[in-house]
């Protein structure tokens, strides 16, 4: 009992009170992360190939000719730049439902993608993969890239590409990891949520434009560490965290009696 | 009363004492000097909290005052024609845009001083409200330092309007769609909103005005406001004298500490340094508002997390949580009270609380004295129950404002979030409250009983007959006082609501309801030990150390018997 | 637990050795300042001198910081690119940084250590003025108001009230009339779509054809006008009235419009202005048809005549309606039929 009552006036005390709010905190957290929604898409460069890899590996939600299910869409016509930018981001195949299919380590490899690719290609006329000319960044305008990224991207994607909130748990990702190619695809494309951007509306030299902008951004911030680049919210946090920290830290010292 | 004359006193030699001697002559500033100079303020680190605000403000004038001679407030457009950023070059953007862009990249440490004038502009405004939370907490804004409090609750609204006019000026997309939540909330004011919107922007958004009109406010109606403010504030605080903290010797007659030369002036103008020492590392090191990533005014786009500086935020969340069915037309009139609601009620709700707070507190009170000494927030549970819910509602509103990055870093659903934002934003201050108060009682019940039965010790001792009991400690006289010195307030006594002759007493149903909030406050309190509580504890409490030592001869000290758990 | 109601307990307690109240019974007595401690530097000669030593040292790494951001800024040009100039920033705010928390921190610890630490006790005084003071100066105002006649001449006071109350006028009403332009505020009303305004894509200008957008594509729309129009604020202003997102639907998804018959073969043309407080909506989720403001989150649903399906907005968004050129462009067959953007009083009249 005692050792009950000194323990209760651990100094850790606060600590372990602390590690269970979180605990508790966890399990409301758990209880409350949205319920999983749907996918999407899959596919090479042999074509015979890349029909049995999508037999194996796709087929299930896509169908056994890719014609979709009520699971996924159909994969006729949606060309080869959809799948390569689907499989080698590893958002294909999928493995787990969720709110939307997350990039995650690719399933396959760069021989095994372009034969999936080539593949749904044979299936119905789609955007082809662009070649490594169109997606060069240091080709292109960035600051014309950024007029465009700001009207067509920014909102989902926040103003430098960190990423940003949709509805119903689903989000758009920060493109500071994505691969020219793959942003050059997925505008293209329009995967999951994204609407399609062909090259009527924003034309091929102008994607360029817009990789570079975001190539650009990779450089970091010239006012020194970019705290995420989210905004006010995160400049906030740092304000109150380290600034206010470390002067109420400094109010401390100069308030205690030196011995 | 010292007013020296030339003649009285030998001639100075020094150059000090010239130049003083100089300007006493004409101003007999020595009757002043001789005020402040020994003025006694009481040491402790959490009297230093109003010194951030303060000390950041300076700075603010100081980095302010740099980015002044750089700054053009003109919307007129024009093209850039910098190298640098490459995103930027060649694009139409307006005067304002383009010199801050030109004082970021173009004009060494330029972006240094904007960065350090932004983060003390947040930091400014933190500092403002934890000193807030120390005033609030500790009862400090208790006669005679209601107006004090008042002029405090009035630099703080000046200080968001500081913030907000500021942040508008560099004219980007982010700032520019603030603005433009701005004027959709102004055209919502029932009647007049339209037209509050023209006198705002001088015509229809955004118009060509504006930017010049909010650097005006900016930078001069606002800050001269400020400063005439915090005048009246640091005088206030003079001729009021510092509150202090309870304790040995201190009391509400008197200020313990040190004297403000030198040591407290020393203290004071260190901590200056400090601060705008953090404030330059963070301005080097951290970037802040890079408005080239947001890009000059454009009406089409928005960058996800379009969100206000933090101090806010609130205001955004609050936007964010109120659903729309509110909207109602009444007789062709548009009544939009979704966003009435939450940007005009729920803030004025917010601040008329701080206003009143301090009157109402003394109206239930009944209390007319003068109060020098502060209270532990635990012996006021009401109180600061009720602090730690405006600071709960205040939270749950920021931390709406950002439902979308929280969803984003937490993979929540930002409409589950809104919904349980939704309902913690009214559930979330009650339990707040109630769980504060219990806290306090709590622990002013662990007060009481401390200096009753004193420290534990984990000393076991065994009595004669085989009992076995632990002895306690008194505390010390210091160490009670703490504990023992404050008022447990009584709720309010009313007059009958008939006199003796049965005549119906007037203003009976007013007293009625004060004496009801009054009991809110006061119902459930915990009285301070008295003298004779104290002795009659240490009679039967025969397991007090001191005790013991009476009783010595019945107690048995038996071998292992003592131990120590500690 | 509640012996003590007293009204007036007493929280003054008279310091040791002062006159006045007694410690009244059921309270403790104050045990007065607590005993002065002496500070390791007050009695050690030693340790002093190490803390002067110590603190001239940080007042000399203050003079480092100085010069150290006086040499970093002639030493480090920045040639205006992102590295440069965040160098240049980092330098210089790291030194100006050095100069100002040598100067503090040394004088702080100066302060702690060296000066006296002995507390001072000062007595207050009540805040009021005297009763006496009270008595003269209400006496004095009171001599002052019969000097001036107040009560005599009740004309003299409502006049002077009169003058004072209105001379801000003369400042007042240039002022207000002029500060809000023309104040027609009518213009709400209208944007410069009108018939046969041609769609084009923003900001490149560029004419839209009702053929180049593919299903599921989305598209921020101007208004056609000539490039050199667009540089102006008469621009900017309008531009915010008329921005539009064009979205393409496959036919069959598209359950209804906003506007009877405003679409043209699954394409349809919505306000991009939030109908809550104005920011431009423009999260188009391809997959549900959602558009979602990233400000206050109203969502709403492209498909089903934009209606707000979650958050702060009440209204639906206006919609554009368009048909095709004879060239295949897409053009605006009229204006907007309500106020675009947020709500206000006389939005319907």
């Amino acid at each position: 009992m005692k050792a009950l009552a000194a323990r209760r006036h651990h100094r850790s005390a606060p600590v372990v009170l602390l590690l269970l709010a979180l605990l508790v905190t966890g399990g409301v957290y758990a209880a409350l992360a949205p319920s999983p929604a749907k996918a999407d898409t899959a596919s090479t460069a042999d074509i015979e190939t890349g029909k049995k890899l999508f037999q194996a590996n796709c087929a299930t939600c896509h169908g056994p000719n890719a014609e979709g299910t009520t699971e996924a869409p159909s994969l006729v016509g949606v060309g080869a730049a959809a799948v390569d930018f689907q499989v080698s981001t590893g958002r294909m195949p999928m493995q787990m439902n969720g709110p939307q299919a997350e990039a995650k380590p690719p399933q396959m490899d760069e021989e095994q993608t372009a034969a999936l690719a080539a593949y749904v290609a044979s299936l119905g006329a789609g955007p082809a993969i662009p070649t490594d000319e169109q997606v060069d960044g240091s080709l292109g305008d960035a600051a014309n890239g950024m007029a465009l990224f700001r009207t067509n991207c920014a909102m989902c994607h926040n103003a430098v590409g960190a990423g940003g909130a949709l509805s119903e748990g689903k989000f758009a990702p920060s493109l500071f990891e994505t691969s020219d190619r793959n942003i050059y695809q997925a505008m293209l494309t329009g995967p999951q949520s994204m609407p399609v951007f062909n090259d009527a509306n924003i034309t091929p030299e102008e994607k360029r434009d817009i990789v570079a902008f975001i190539d650009e951004q990779r450089e970091g911030s010239a006012g020194g560490l970019s705290l995420g680049s989210l905004g006010p919210v995160s400049e906030g946090l740092w304000a109150w965290v380290v600034g206010l920290g470390l002067i109420i830290g400094a109010a401390v010292w100069i308030g205690a009696k030196s011995s | 009363m010292s007013t020296t004359t030339p003649s009285s006193v030998a001639e100075p030699t020094t150059a000090i004492g010239k130049t003083a001697d100089f300007l006493d002559q004409r101003t007999k500033v020595g009757v002043l000097a001789k005020q402040l100079v020994r003025k006694v303020f009481p040491d402790h680190w959490s009297f230093m909290l109003g010194e951030i605000a303060l000390f950041s403000f300076v700075v603010l004038i100081l980095s302010g005052f740099f980015l002044t001679m750089f700054f053009e407030p003109s919307m007129a457009l024009t093209r850039y024609e910098n190298e640098h950023p490459a995103s930027m070059h060649g694009e139409l953007m307006s005067v304002a845009f383009a010199s801050t862009l030109d004082m970021s990249f173009e004009v060494r440490g330029g972006l240094l001083m904007r960065q350090i004038h932004h983060w003390s502009a947040l930091i400014f405004m933190a500092g403002i409200v934890v000193h807030m939370m120390r005033v609030f907490f500790t009862g400090a804004f208790r006669k005679p330092r209601e107006l004090n409090w008042l002029v405090g609750v009035t630099m703080l609204i000046l200080g968001l309007l500081a913030g907000f006019t500021g942040y508008s000026l560099p004219d980007d997309v982010l700032s520019g769609n603030g603005l433009r939540i701005t004027d959709g909330v102004v055209k919502s004011i029932p009647i007049i909103g339209s037209y509050l919107s023209y006198f705002i922007f001088g015509g229809e958004f955004p118009g060509e005005h504006i930017v010049p009109r909010l650097f005006t406010l900016h930078i001069l109606v606002v800050p001269a406001l400020l400063l005439a403010l915090i005048g009246v504030h640091l005088f206030l605080m003079v001729l009021n004298k510092h509150t202090q903290y309870p304790g040995g010797g201190r009391t509400n007659n008197n200020v313990v500490g040190s004297p403000a030369v030198p040591a407290f002036a020393t203290k004071m103008g260190g901590n200056f340094f400090i601060i705008f020492g953090v404030l330059a590392l963070m301005g080097g090191t951290m970037a802040i508002n890079n408005v080239w990533n947001y890009g000059p005014y454009d009406p089409s786009p928005v960058s996800a997390g379009a969100q206000p500086d933090w101090y806010m935020l609130f205001l955004e969340g609050s936007l964010r949580l109120m659903p729309g069915q509110t909207e109602y037309v009444i007789g062709g009139y548009t009544l939009s009270l979704n966003i009435l609601i939450p940007a005009v009620v729920i803030p004025g709700l917010l601040f008329t609380f701080l206003f009143v707070y301090p009157f109402i507190e003394a109206k239930v009170t009944g209390d007319h004295r003068e109060h020098h000494l502060l209270d532990r927030p635990r012996n006021v549970p009401v109180r600061t129950g009720l602090g730690v819910a405006f600071l709960t509602a205040f939270i749950i509103l920021a931390l709406a404002g950002s439902n979308d990055l929280i969803a984003t870093h937490f993979s929540l659903s930002i409409n589950t979030i809104t919904w349980v934002f939704r309902f913690l934003f009214f559930a979330g201050p009650v339990f707040a409250f109630w769980i504060t108060k219990r806290i306090c009682l709590g622990l002013q019940r662990k007060d009481r009983e401390l200096v009753l039965h004193g420290h534990e010790t984990g000393r076991i001792v065994r009595f004669a007959n085989g009992e076995y009991i632990e002895v306690h400690r008194p505390l010390d006289e210091q160490e009670r006082w703490l504990r023992v010195n404050y008022d447990a307030h009584a709720p309010l006594e009313i007059e009958p609501a008939t006199d003796a002759r049965g005549v119906k007493r007037k203003g009976y149903k007013q007293d009625r309801r004060w004496q009801r909030l009054s009991r809110f406050f006061f119902e459930d309190r915990v009285e301070p030990v008295t003298p004779a509580e104290l002795a009659a504890a240490h009679s039967h409490g025969e397991h007090d150390e001191l005790e013991s030592a009476h009783t010595a001869p019945e107690l048995v000290s038996g071998s292992g018997n003592v131990e120590r758990e500690h | 637990m509640s012996e003590n109601q007293n009204p007036q307990p007493s929280r003054d307690v008279t310091p040791h050795g002062g006159d006045g109240t007694l410690a009244q019974a059921d309270r403790f007595t104050d045990p007065g300042v607590p005993e002065h401690k002496p500070r390791l530097t007050d009695t050690d000669p030693r340790s002093a001198k190490r803390n002067e030593r110590l603190i001239v040292l940080i007042f000399l790494i203050s003079c480092l910081g100085t010069v150290g951001s006086v040499v970093a800024y002639f030493a480090v040009r920045p040639d205006g690119t992102t590295e440069g100039v965040r160098l240049s920033t980092l330098l210089l705010g790291v030194a100006m940084a050095v100069s100002l928390l040598g100067i503090g921190i040394a004088a702080v610890h100066w302060a702690k250590t060296l000066m006296s630490n002995h507390e001072h006790v000062e007595e207050r005084h009540p805040s009021s003025s005297s009763d006496e003071v009270r008595a003269v100066v209400a006496n004095q105002f009171k001599e002052g108001g019969k000097d001036a006649g107040i009560a005599r001449r009740p004309m003299l006071l409502g006049s002077v009230g009169l003058a004072l109350a209105l001379f801000p006028l003369s400042i007042a009403v240039p002022l207000v009339s002029s500060v809000g332009g023309d104040w027609n505020v009518s213009k709400f009303r209208h944007t410069m779509w009108k018939k046969g305004t041609r769609l084009a894509y923003d900001p490149s200008g560029r004419l839209i054809r009702a053929a180049d957008l593919t299903v599921g594509s989305v598209a921020h729309v101007i208004p056609d006008v000539p490039a050199e129009e667009r540089e102006t604020h008469h621009w900017i202003t309008e531009k915010a009235k008329a921005v539009v997102l064009l979205v393409r639907l496959d036919p069959r998804d598209l359950k209804r419009d906003h506007r009877e018959g405003a679409s043209y073969d699954g394409i349809v043309a919505y306000s991009k202005i939030c109908t809550h407080v104005g920011c431009p909506v423009a999260l188009y989720e391809q997959q549900t048809h959602h558009l979602l403001c990233p400000c206050h989150q109203s969502t709403f649903d492209i498909a089903d005549g934009a209606k707000v399906v979650f958050g702060p907005a009440k209204r639906p968004l206006p919609q554009l309606p368009i048909t095709v050129d004879d060239e295949g462009y897409l053009v605006a067959e009229d204006d907007f039929n309500e106020p675009i953007g947020p709500s206000y009083w006389e939005r319907l009249k």
